[in-house]
């Protein structure tokens, strides 16, 4: 090839490979995920989930997609029309664009950016744009509260998200995705930072502020059916609430996905190729998501919100100091013990101090 | 590959457009929720400049401070106004010519001072790669004391807020 093409093409060619390769990879995930959800939450409910389509409903998600697609797109007449019609597109930008930076397996990153980490917590930090340009433009009440609760609770649970990833920063020192697995590669490749002190809470944190990130159950207080109708897509129909549902589903592969490569050695592992490992991590934290939403109820926002602030961003500064000192602690059983005492004892002290009183008798500050 | 240099140049020709565009739309727009978005759409150029200068880190945290967090409190406080998404508002009060006065006055500062600086420039400044850990030096080490006196800004905005926030005691 090299010799018939000018050198410019095989360039635009191998990015064009990369950017095919996930265009796919992200729609076929997202439908999969779907058929994945509905039969694994109904198994947990004990029915059978979807069965009809094709064999073991294996074809459905090509249903609900040729359903979706010939569905009436109805704009209601007095929502913003460009806001109206941007935001399914915008939203499913960036939840595309953090595929780049995951590391699928060995040399199997698409760019591996030097600074790939902060890229995708950065890019996935623009959805509040478009979850803000979906409930604004459709003019409804339902829409606008989805929207707020959708907005203050990313906002707030990018705190600790963003600061429990910082002791996989201060070990490797580096912020490539690339790195971070390569730092894993000890012991025949079980040398994972989930089996650290600090990196199973960092872990354990990362992974709600994910699952809270991805506006999934027991977080999902932005679309809860039984109080705002569905939040901020209250007003989307056909391909276009497909897109908010595609792009939900994309992140909460991604957010597993890099769950799986911060903590779980990404594709690091003994014996099996590297694409499986990778994959098989990142459906077990795709499996627990779903177990979640098959088990947990809804918070309340005030419990939403303190967990966030009170519970797990002390928790997360905390970390940091603790990874600090493991990585210039003199020797193993000093570091091990040291680490997992100062974690266990603030761990308590926090559970403590946020344990709720119940007042013998209510008062009510403004209604008699 | 001159071909693909020419390609690159007119695509970072045309993300410098579309910013002044948006900058333009962002000020001139009746709507306070299109002109906020117009806003994050020139956050949005700026970083992709920025990148496209090999600032790769600055371009995140572009992305991450200005789009993420700065843009969403600005949409918050819109929001929370009177007359959001009427597009009645008036564009201009009686402070119109004094802030444009000082837009110029301050455009000519910096672009002196930016053109005036001797910039040290390295060899190899093409290939160059910021890692975390020179970024860290010179966080914590050169410019220790404007990273500290910002740090403190942002604590004394923080606690401001708080107090502010606080509820009052029912009496």
């Amino acid at each position: 090839m090299a010799g018939f093409l000018p050198d410019w093409v095989l360039v635009i060619k191998s990015v064009l490979i990369s950017i095919a390769a996930i265009a796919f990879l992200g729609p076929v995930t997202m439908m999969y995920l779907t058929l994945l959800e509905r039969k694994v939450v109904g198994r947990m409910q004990n029915r059978i989930g979807p069965n009809r389509v094709g064999k073991w409903g294996l074809l459905q998600p090509l249903a609900d997609g040729v359903k979706m697609l010939t569905k009436e797109d109805i704009v209601p007449t007095p929502a913003d029309p460009i806001a109206h019609f941007l935001a399914p597109i915008l939203i499913v930008v960036p939840a595309l664009l953090v595929f780049a930076v995951i590391p699928f397996g060995r040399g199997m990153t698409a760019v591996d950016l030097n600074v790939g980490l902060l890229f995708f917590i950065a890019i996935s930090s623009t959805t509040t744009l478009a979850i803000f340009m979906a409930s604004w433009g459709s003019r409804n009440k339902f829409s606008l509260l989805g929207g707020m609760r959708s907005v203050a609770q990313m906002v707030s649970y990018e705190v600790p998200m963003v600061l429990s990833v910082v002791p996989v920063i201060l070990i490797t020192g580096s912020l490539s995705t690339n790195d971070i697995v390569l730092a894993q590669g000890g012991w025949g490749g079980l040398k994972w930072f989930i089996f650290t002190p600090w990196g199973l809470l960092a872990f354990i944190i990362f992974y709600l502020c994910g699952v809270a990130e991805c506006n999934r159950s027991p977080f999902d207080l932005p679309e809860a059916e039984s109080e705002i109708v569905a939040g901020f897509h209250t007003e989307y129909s056909g391909m276009k609430f497909a897109l908010f549902y595609m792009a939900e589903f994309m992140n909460s592969f991604t957010i597993s996905a890099l769950a799986a490569t911060l903590f779980l050695g990404g594709w690091q592992g003994p014996v099996l190729p590297s694409w499986l490992w990778f994959f098989m991590k990142t459906y077990v934290l795709i499996f627990i998501m779903i177990w979640f939403r098959g088990t947990l109820p809804r918070f309340r926002v005030d419990q939403l919100m303190n967990l966030a602030w009170k519970f797990l961003l002390p928790l997360t500064l905390i970390n940091i100091f603790v990874a600090g000192f493991w990585y210039f602690a003199p020797n193993t059983i000093v570091r091990v013990l040291m680490s997992a005492g100062v974690l266990s004892l603030s761990f308590w002290g926090l559970q403590k101090l946020n344990q709720g009183y119940a007042p013998e008798k209510r008062v009510y500050q403004f209604g008699d | 590959m001159t071909h693909l240099y020419d390609i690159v140049k007119f695509g970072i020709y045309a993300l410098m457009a579309f910013s002044v565009l948006a900058a333009i739309l962002a000020v001139t727009v009746r709507n306070l929720f299109h002109a906020a978005l117009c806003f994050a759409a020139v956050l949005i150029g700026i970083a992709g400049v920025f990148l496209s200068l090999h600032a790769d880190f600055l371009a995140m945290v572009q992305i991450l401070i200005y789009v993420g967090a700065v843009m969403t409190l600005v949409i918050f406080a819109i929001m929370l106004t009177e007359r959001f998404g009427d597009n009645s508002s008036p564009q201009n009060n009686s402070l119109t010519l004094a802030a444009f006065g000082l837009a110029i006055v301050s455009l000519i500062a910096f672009s002196t001072i930016s053109v005036k600086t001797r910039w040290p420039i390295q060899e190899n400044a093409g290939a160059l790669h910021l890692s975390v850990g020179e970024l860290a030096y010179a966080l914590l080490n050169t410019y220790v004391l404007p990273f500290e006196v910002i740090s403190v800004l942002l604590i004394t905005t923080l606690i401001g807020a708080v107090i502010i926030a606080k509820k009052d005691r029912v009496s």
